[in-house]
């Protein structure tokens, strides 16, 4: 039994197999989809896309943040932007923390949409540098 | 009859012109096949972003507190239209098709009474349209230098607009674009981006069953900027493949144009050459006949 996994950015199909499992970050948690999984639509949050293979992570891809449709047979991940784990690059993870920080403790409580954002950009941006690869740290 | 040197100059100025035709056209040929690229490549997004809008808008069917950008605010006053279109030309007539397009919905849309506002995405529209619409013009905004357009840059273009509707500067918006249809034809369409196709009783009846997370309406909140910014993408690479296809054909042309043009210039470059020899000979004969 498998699932057709599509990740798509806008501008381009980054990925389009039958996968075992996967994982999505959801904006109300984690959450695992297998075949048969009943339909679902989501928004997410900034984190790990893992895909499962034969019982272990096969691929990983961080994702910006996005939505997901999920059907028995499918899941369509549309990412706002989409780097594979391996390729992230952990200097510019590092300035687009402090970047997202800044912004955070620069916006106003009252514009609640102002504050949404740059919230979800700190949680991203926070995400992205807790996804370097292990191997990526020791060459800072 | 205009004499051998000028004839020649002619034919030389306008075989270097059929040169320039002919490597502009060869340089659209290229850019045209990744232009075409791209936009296929961005294709599979907009279309399930389209599926999981659809479903999720028939949901909000009667609901008053829907969000003004899907269902759109009643009464509209002020309309936007987005002209989009390419930065250069030497293009046939992509720019003014499109100039043309703008001026038919602005005249009936005032015919109803409507304010209309023009937001001019593209240099040539701009230039284009300001000679006489300057006052309608609200803004403008052009991808001069850029190689390829980026989503980034759509979504820069998306966020202007949902802060002018949000402000009250405009009621509804919509695109004029050439939807590119293959590379001879380039069709000008109206498209509306705001309100994002208002739900109808029709589509209630098959209300989707999917479970929703956080829930209906936040996540319709953070889908329809996006799918504002997808669209206007998608149309950004649509002008960017018909724009080379134009060009492509017009300068395809404009090459066979000057190819005649050198043919006919030849032809009495040659006559008048002909007809030089024959006076010299007749003046050399009647000349020796003297003696």
């Amino acid at each position: 039994m498998a699932i057709a996994l599509e990740i798509l950015s806008p501008e381009k199909l980054l990925l389009a197999r039958d996968v075992d499992m996967v994982v999505i970050p959801g904006t109300e948690g984690d959450i695992g989809v297998l075949p048969g999984h009943s339909k679902l639509v989501t928004s997410l949050r900034g984190g790990l896309v893992d895909i499962y293979e034969n019982g272990a992570v096969a691929e990983r891809f961080y994702v910006s943040g996005g939505f997901a449709e999920v059907t028995e047979s499918r899941v369509a991940v549309l990412a706002d932007e989409i780097v594979r784990q391996s390729e992230i690059n952990a200097a510019k993870a590092a300035e687009a923390l402090t970047a997202a920080k800044d912004a955070f403790a620069a916006v106003s409580l009252d514009d609640a949409e102002a504050y949404r954002e740059a919230s979800d950009t700190l949680i991203a941006a926070q995400a992205l540098v807790d996804s370097v690869p292990p191997h990526a740290i020791d060459k800072i | 009859m205009p004499s051998l040197k000028t004839l020649r100059n002619r034919i030389n100025s306008v075989k270097s012109t059929q040169k320039i035709t002919s490597a502009m056209k060869m340089v659209a040929a290229a850019k045209l096949r990744r232009a075409q690229a791209q936009a296929e490549a961005a294709r599979p997004y907009a279309c399930r972003m389209g599926e999981m809008l659809a479903a999720l808008a028939a949901s909000e069917f009667g609901n008053p507190n829907a969000s003004p950008l899907l269902v759109g605010r009643p009464n509209a006053k002020t309309h936007l239209l987005v002209a989009v279109t390419a930065d250069r030309g030497l293009a046939g007539a992509f720019n003014a098709n499109i100039a043309k397009a703008v001026r038919a919905q602005l005249a009936a849309l005032e015919a109803q009474g409507k304010t209309v506002k023009i937001f001019a995405l593209g240099r040539k529209g701009n230039d284009a349209l300001k000679r006489d619409l300057a006052d309608k013009i609200s803004g403008t905004k052009n991808f001069v230098g850029k190689k390829v357009i980026s989503f980034q840059d759509a979504e820069d273009v998306a966020k202007e607009l949902i802060r002018g509707f949000k402000a009250g500067e405009y009621d509804a918006v919509s695109l004029v674009f050439n939807r590119f249809q293959n590379v001879m034809t380039q069709k000008p369409t109206e498209q509306a981006l705001i309100p994002a196709a208002a739900p109808s009783a029709n589509d209630n009846a098959t209300e989707h069953n999917y479970e929703v997370e956080p829930d209906d309406g936040t996540l319709l909140e953070r889908l329809l900027p996006r799918n504002l910014a997808v669209q206007l993408y998608s149309a950004l690479l649509d002008n960017a493949a018909g724009f080379y296809a134009s060009q492509m054909t017009a300068m395809d042309s404009a090459t066979r144009n000057a190819g005649e043009m050198i043919k006919k210039l030849t032809l009495n470059y040659n006559r008048a050459r002909q007809a030089n020899i024959t006076k010299e000979l007749i003046e050399i004969i009647s000349g020796a006949e003297a003696v």
